[in-house]
């Protein structure tokens, strides 16, 4: 059901993002997902890649700081309002989601959103409760 | 239009070299007495290398005195250093020290004459007279810096606005209102003044100040040329330290040729830092400072870590006591931030009790807009990295605020790479200080 994702620490200087990608690329890791929050003086780089363990190695290795988090991929109507029926089941549950973002391939003809949820189990529940496919984490590598 | 040339205490400020060091050499021994009375410290020290007070025949014997440092004040927290019964220390202040702790000092009613008189002095020297308004922008507080400044002009005759530092619309507005025309603050606070005054659209000439009293910070003469023309001012300097009295220690004279030391109160050497060596005079090495006259908190050789040169040539203002040089900088690693006394030792410790970081960090000072500004980049690791921007956001305002508690100033953390930071043996690379470059 979850996705691991890794999360990179990146300064903000200018390379660093190609660099990153660089060492992935080196090491024939492919990325298939990724979402980046910055601020002024730093970012925080999110990947989904086809194979965690190794990228987690070859970053480590590179000194660079990183992190793995379970997320999930949702599938989601690719249609006006698609997104909005998923969020407002999250907000009838009081399920808050941390942040979230859109996967690069298509499910058939549905979109797959990466979620962040700070409870990740009970999200996952409420989810399958109102119908909601959840994309196996293998499948969503392998999209 | 009163005498600006005149002199506070002209026999004491003109007296002739050899009868001041006569003076030096009588209180010195008397002060030698007392703490070799009443503080243990002291006892041990000159136990440890043989010295009796009677040995002191001349005054160039006080090279054979065992120096005081900050970790002497630190070891004997928060008390052990004074030289009478609490029931006769009137006041307290403190500054920060090296670690957690900061240092505490304390003055009896003499004590606080004697600084007011200090005081009274380089003011007097600065030109300030009864006539004048004077505008203290220093926090009043354990600082000793305002309370100073306060109670010379009180005893000049000047009328005091003590008020306080910090809100700067309200401070111009003041100044316009009440007209200040002697201005207590620091540099880096009197440079804050100008610019703002510039974006008021405030012609600094349609205000009554004339004299600026600057402290607390070390600054340059380039700094005192900016002062002088923006604010419309004559920008006098200001040397003291909450170990040694407070401000009152040297100031300038109207002709701004070195800082006059206040040679009846205290004698002066300059050493070699690495070695400990009195170094011949005129040279430039680190300031040790022994109080002559201090009751509560006498202090043989302190250490300032500051360093200067000494000039001893007569001045033409007629004052005999000898000159210092602006300060030029620290043997130690010491920060003056906004007035406020910061040391790396400090930042790492809060680092270390902050679970998971490690203290690898450097510290960036400058000077933006003419505020100092200190940033304290730490190297980023797993245990501080968070994939959620919020908690990774909630952890730098953590460490922030611990901080600011530590340090009494605030600092701004920046995340960086891990390795990113050289890494040295010794702490001076860790600084890293842009105010001066």
């Amino acid at each position: 059901m979850k996705v691991e994702q890794i999360s990179v620490f990146i300064e903000n200087k200018s390379g660093r993002l190609a660099e990153v990608s660089g060492v992935l690329g080196e090491a024939n890791v492919n990325i298939r997902a990724l979402s980046l929050a910055d601020t002024s003086d730093f970012g925080i780089l999110r990947l989904i890649v086809d194979d965690s363990e190794k990228a987690l190695g070859v970053l480590r290795e590179r000194h660079f700081t990183v992190n793995k988090t379970e997320v999930i991929g949702v599938e989601v109507p690719d249609s006006p309002g698609g997104l909005s029926s998923i969020l407002k089941i999250l907000d009838k549950n009081q399920i808050n989601v941390e942040y979230m973002y859109a996967f690069v391939e298509r499910c058939g003809t549905n979109a797959v959103i990466i979620f962040r949820f700070d409870n990740v189990d009970q999200a996952i529940r409420v989810l399958l409760k109102n119908g909601v496919n959840i994309l196996d984490g293998e499948k969503i590598t392998t999209l | 239009m009163p005498d600006r040339r005149l002199i506070w205490n002209a026999e004491a400020e003109c007296l002739p070299r050899e009868q001041i060091e006569r003076l030096q050499l009588e209180r010195l021994r008397q002060t030698l007495q007392l703490v070799s009375d009443n503080v243990p410290c002291y006892q041990n020290k000159f136990k440890e290398c043989g010295f009796k007070p009677g040995d002191l025949k001349s005054l160039d014997d006080i090279r054979h005195l065992p120096f005081t440092s900050k970790e002497d004040l630190r070891l004997n927290y928060p008390y052990g250093m004074f030289a009478v019964p609490m029931s006769d220390v009137v006041r307290i202040h403190s500054s920060s020290g090296t670690t957690g702790k900061p240092t505490v000092v304390g003055y009896t009613k003499q004590d606080i004459r004697t600084w007011t008189e200090l005081v009274a002095r380089f003011m007097t020297a600065a030109g300030v007279t009864r006539e004048d308004i004077v505008h203290i922008a220093f926090g009043y507080g354990l600082f000793t810096g305002a309370f100073g400044l306060h109670y010379g002009s009180e005893a000049i005759g000047a009328s005091v606005i003590p008020i306080s530092g910090g809100n700067t619309d309200k401070q111009i507005m003041i100044m316009q209102d009440y007209r200040s025309s002697a201005l207590v603050c620091t540099p880096s606070y009197g440079l804050t003044i100008a610019d703002r005054l510039e974006k008021k659209g405030i012609d600094p000439a349609s205000l009554a100040l004339r004299v600026g009293l600057f402290g607390a910070e070390p600054w340059s003469e380039q700094m005192r040329n900016e002062l002088e023309t923006r604010l419309g001012i004559i920008a006098t300097d200001n040397y003291g330290l909450s170990e040694i009295m407070g401000p009152g220690v040297a100031g300038d004279c109207l002709l701004k040729c070195g800082m006059h030391l206040a040679e009846d109160h205290f004698v002066f050497e300059i050493i070699d830092p690495d070695t400990g060596k009195v170094l011949p005079k005129g040279s430039k090495g680190e300031l040790v400072i022994t109080s002559l006259t201090k009751q509560a908190f006498p202090m043989i050789r302190y250490r300032t870590r500051d360093i200067t040169r000494i000039h001893y040539e007569p001045c033409a203002c007629r004052r005999t006591l000898a000159r210092m040089d602006k300060t030029s900088g620290r043997t130690d690693d010491m920060l003056i931030i906004k007035g406020v006394n910061v040391f790396p030792t400090q930042i790492e410790e809060v680092l270390l009790q902050v679970e998971g970081c490690e203290p690898h960090y450097q510290l960036i000072v400058d000077r933006v807009n003419n505020a100092d500004q200190l940033e304290v980049q730490v190297e980023v690791n797993e245990h501080i990295f968070f994939d959620e921007m919020k908690r990774q956001r909630q952890f730098v305002t953590e460490v922030e605020k611990r901080l600011a508690t530590m340090l009494g100033v605030s600092a701004k953390v920046k995340l960086v790479e891990p390795s990113s930071i050289l890494r040295h043996e010794g702490k001076a690379s860790r600084v890293v200080d842009k105010r001066h470059q």
